[in-house]
């Protein structure tokens, strides 16, 4: 059997979600790998969430939110661009591949983007195999 | 300035010193012939048609009333013997030069004279010089002017060679007594100017206008080419023209906007093998339209080119629409237009109108109706995509004609159908600015038209609170529809105004108090202005009514002092576990 990654999902809830929403009903289909929240501006993603979810088992993490220019809330996608920038460089050192975690931009119109960015997200991730944090807290914890 | 009086005719009057007589003479209704003069332009004198006689006290002169400045207590006589004589001298020294031009024929027959003393001359031109000024002091172009001397003298321009500095405004023509100066007119040169554009540079745009007020084209004002001109401003007797108007920002506080910013009509010329701009018979739906319009440059009229009406006329439909080289989508209106097009030619011309479509939709309330009204007229409808329009003629049928290639699918065949005119059925695309549009009112665009909140059951409003769409501005549709969704938006505005108050986002971020350490991180993060630091606590606060509740703040919180309601760290932790219950331990 080939490995299924679990990858968990935050988006945005004007742009992103919507447009997740929206290959939905278009009936587009993707890979059902990413699982997702809603959080209400993506300028709401901590990075504790995205370690919370790596420490949990994930093995990747999409933010997705407006297209820099296109928030809802102005420019709080800008201060998730900078913070992830930040937060990549030192996803290294916590032990987590620096491609089991991206950060996209997907309109309400892009339902067929939205399908591309979690395709390639999971085949990048199914190539990298299950997380080391994962397999690490499986062996930790006896059966 | 002082007041005179002066008799004209026996017509005691008062006028302004140093008026010209002639103007006092026509503003009591008398009759004075003029040949060199203008009212927009300065008196000139030189045909000395508008001869009268002054007489003040005992001295008796013949002047010119164009010119001549009307003084205390003169008295003038416009129709004496002797100006009668005096001007039947002048219209014959005119006839002798020029002997066959209407206006002094005209004079001629006035004044009596059955036959010219001094013979008639073969020139057109008078000499008097309205052309020239018109064209310095008006237009401002300077092309013509005198040249020679004597017998000789002629108006021309300069080394009689056509300027490059003429720019073709006709004034010269238009002011001309004589009719000696023709503007070329090569009327299918004309007709590539009319279709779409003004038909003068000051004008009403079209009957239905709103407001119905005439305004200036800048392309084609001669103010805007030379600086000079302004007639409109000497004519307009309540001074409405200013011709330095220019488009201006006014900043107005709203509540609510409702964006019906429509559509552009597809490109034709991006489908070149139709041949748009390359045949002057194929015309677009919205020039069809102008054409068909009463008040249009043909007059309702349907004609070509040649300004003879059409024998055959094809409609192609879907142009830049239902193609996966340009718009993938069905701009919903074609078909419908092109059915009226093709009953409206049928009926004024009797034309043989045929159809290229796709599809027919007739999809609203009673088109069905009328597509089949229309297939008992005799409207040809012949299923296929047109592939090309051509002139290339491959028998005697074909000569001088369209050519309209296409594949009749119903019958499986590659046919030739040789027409008059070719109407393109072009469809909507969007506006051009749309998307810089959507980004302004924090608005999603898709294809280029605005989206709606949901397709189904938030059709007029957007993801931003108060910002509303409709029209064509969401997607192509017809007026029934527009109208439809334009009521809806203009309700919704309504009852967000009556209800007089605005509910406030639940879902809000909080500061807590005892947590803040006041290090203002927060404070320049938040877009929306929303968290000041108070002071005296030395902590940040958060505006409940300005927050919208993005929850930037939230994240950034060092001290994790601030959570936004409804997505607190617990709460996005539970979610984060939720989604991973199958591989967490």
């Amino acid at each position: 059997m080939t490995f299924e990654p679990k990858i968990v999902g935050i988006l945005c809830n004007w742009c992103s979600y919507t447009g997740a929403d929206l290959a939905g009903t278009a009936r587009i289909k993707y890979s059902p790998n990413v699982r997702v929240m809603r959080v209400m501006c993506s300028g709401r993603v901590d990075p504790t969430f995205i370690l919370k979810a790596f420490a949990d088992g994930a093995d990747g993490v999409l933010v997705a939110g407006c297209h820099p220019g296109d928030c809802h809330y102005i420019e709080g996608n800008y201060k998730t661009m900078r913070r992830m920038a930040l937060f990549k460089k030192m996803l290294a050192d916590y032990g987590i591949e620096p491609g089991r975690f991206r950060l996209e931009w997907v309109s309400a119109s892009e339902g067929d983007r939205w399908a591309e960015v979690v395709n390639k997200i999971t085949e990048d991730v199914r190539k990298l195999g299950p997380a080391k944090l994962r397999t690490v807290r499986k062996k930790k914890i006896p059966a | 300035m002082k007041t005179i009086k002066l008799k004209i005719d026996g017509i005691e009057t008062t006028a302004d010193d140093r008026t010209p007589v002639l103007a006092i003479a026509e503003k009591l209704g008398i009759k004075i012939p003029t040949l060199c003069h203008h009212p927009i332009l300065e008196p000139y004198g030189v045909c000395r048609i508008c001869t009268v006689e002054v007489r003040s006290g005992k001295r008796v002169r013949m002047v010119t009333a164009c010119n001549y400045p009307a003084t205390n207590g003169i008295e003038v006589l416009t129709n004496s013997d002797r100006v009668r004589r005096d001007r039947k001298l002048i219209i014959e020294w005119l006839m002798s030069r020029c002997g066959h031009v209407p206006v002094l024929e005209q004079l001629a027959k006035e004044y009596g004279i059955v036959e010219p003393r001094f013979g008639r001359g073969d020139d057109d031109c008078i000499l008097c010089g309205l052309c020239v000024r018109v064209c310095s002091d008006v237009v401002g172009a300077n092309v013509l002017g005198f040249f020679g001397r004597g017998t000789t003298r002629e108006v021309s321009t300069a080394f009689g060679e056509t300027s490059p500095k003429c720019i073709g405004c006709g004034a010269c023509a238009y002011v001309c007594p004589t009719g000696a100066i023709r503007i070329e007119n090569d009327s299918e040169l004309v007709r590539e100017a009319l279709p779409l554009g003004p038909l003068t540079p000051v004008g009403i745009p079209f009957m239905q206008a709103v407001p119905h007020k005439p305004v200036i084209d800048r392309d084609s004002c001669i103010h805007f080419k030379t600086g000079e001109c302004k007639v409109c401003e000497k004519v307009c007797e309540v001074k409405a023209i200013d011709h330095k108007q220019t488009d201006q920002i006014e900043e107005i506080d709203v509540g609510a906007v409702i964006l019906a910013t429509g559509f552009k009509p597809s490109d034709p010329q991006a489908i070149p093998e139709y041949g748009y701009g390359k045949f002057k018979n194929v015309l677009t739906g919205l020039e069809f339209e102008r054409m068909n319009s009463a008040s249009g440059p043909t007059g309702g009229k349907i004609l070509l080119a040649n300004n003879q009406e059409p024998k055959q006329v094809g409609i192609i439909h879907c142009v830049g629409s239902r193609d996966e080289r340009h718009n993938k989508y069905c701009s919903r209106v074609c078909c419908m237009y092109a059915l009226k097009f093709a009953h409206l030619i049928k009926e004024k011309t009797g034309a043989e109108v045929y159809n290229f479509y796709i599809d027919m939709r007739c999809f609203g309330k009673g088109y069905e109706e009328f597509y089949h009204r229309l297939l008992e007229e005799g409207v040809r409808f012949i299923r296929g995509r047109a592939a090309s329009v051509t002139d290339f003629p491959l028998n005697d049928r074909e000569v001088g004609k369209l050519v309209v290639r296409v594949e009749d699918t119903l019958i499986g065949e590659v046919r030739r159908i040789p027409l008059d005119m070719v109407v393109l059925a072009t469809g909507l695309s969007p506006a051009e600015d749309a998307a810089r549009l959507a980004r302004t009112f924090h608005i999603s665009c898709g294809n280029g038209f605005f989206m709606e909140r949901h397709p189904k059951l938030a059709p007029v409003s957007t993801a931003t609170d108060g910002i509303f769409i409709a029209g064509a501005c969401q997607g192509p549709k017809d007026i029934p529809d527009t109208v439809a969704q334009a009521s809806a938006a203009a309700s919704l505005v309504q009852s967000l105004m009556s209800r007089g108050e605005i509910e406030v986002e639940s879902a809000t971020s909080v500061v807590d108090a005892e947590k803040c350490a006041g290090c203002r991180i927060c404070n320049t993060l938040c877009s929306l202005s929303a968290i000041s630091f108070d002071e005296e606590k030395k902590i940040s606060v958060i505006n409940d009514v300005l927050c919208k509740g993005c929850g930037t703040c939230a994240a950034a919180c060092p001290s994790a002092a601030i959570s936004a309601r409804h997505f607190t760290d617990e709460q996005l932790f539970a979610e984060i576990e939720g989604a991973l219950y199958d591989v967490r331990a």
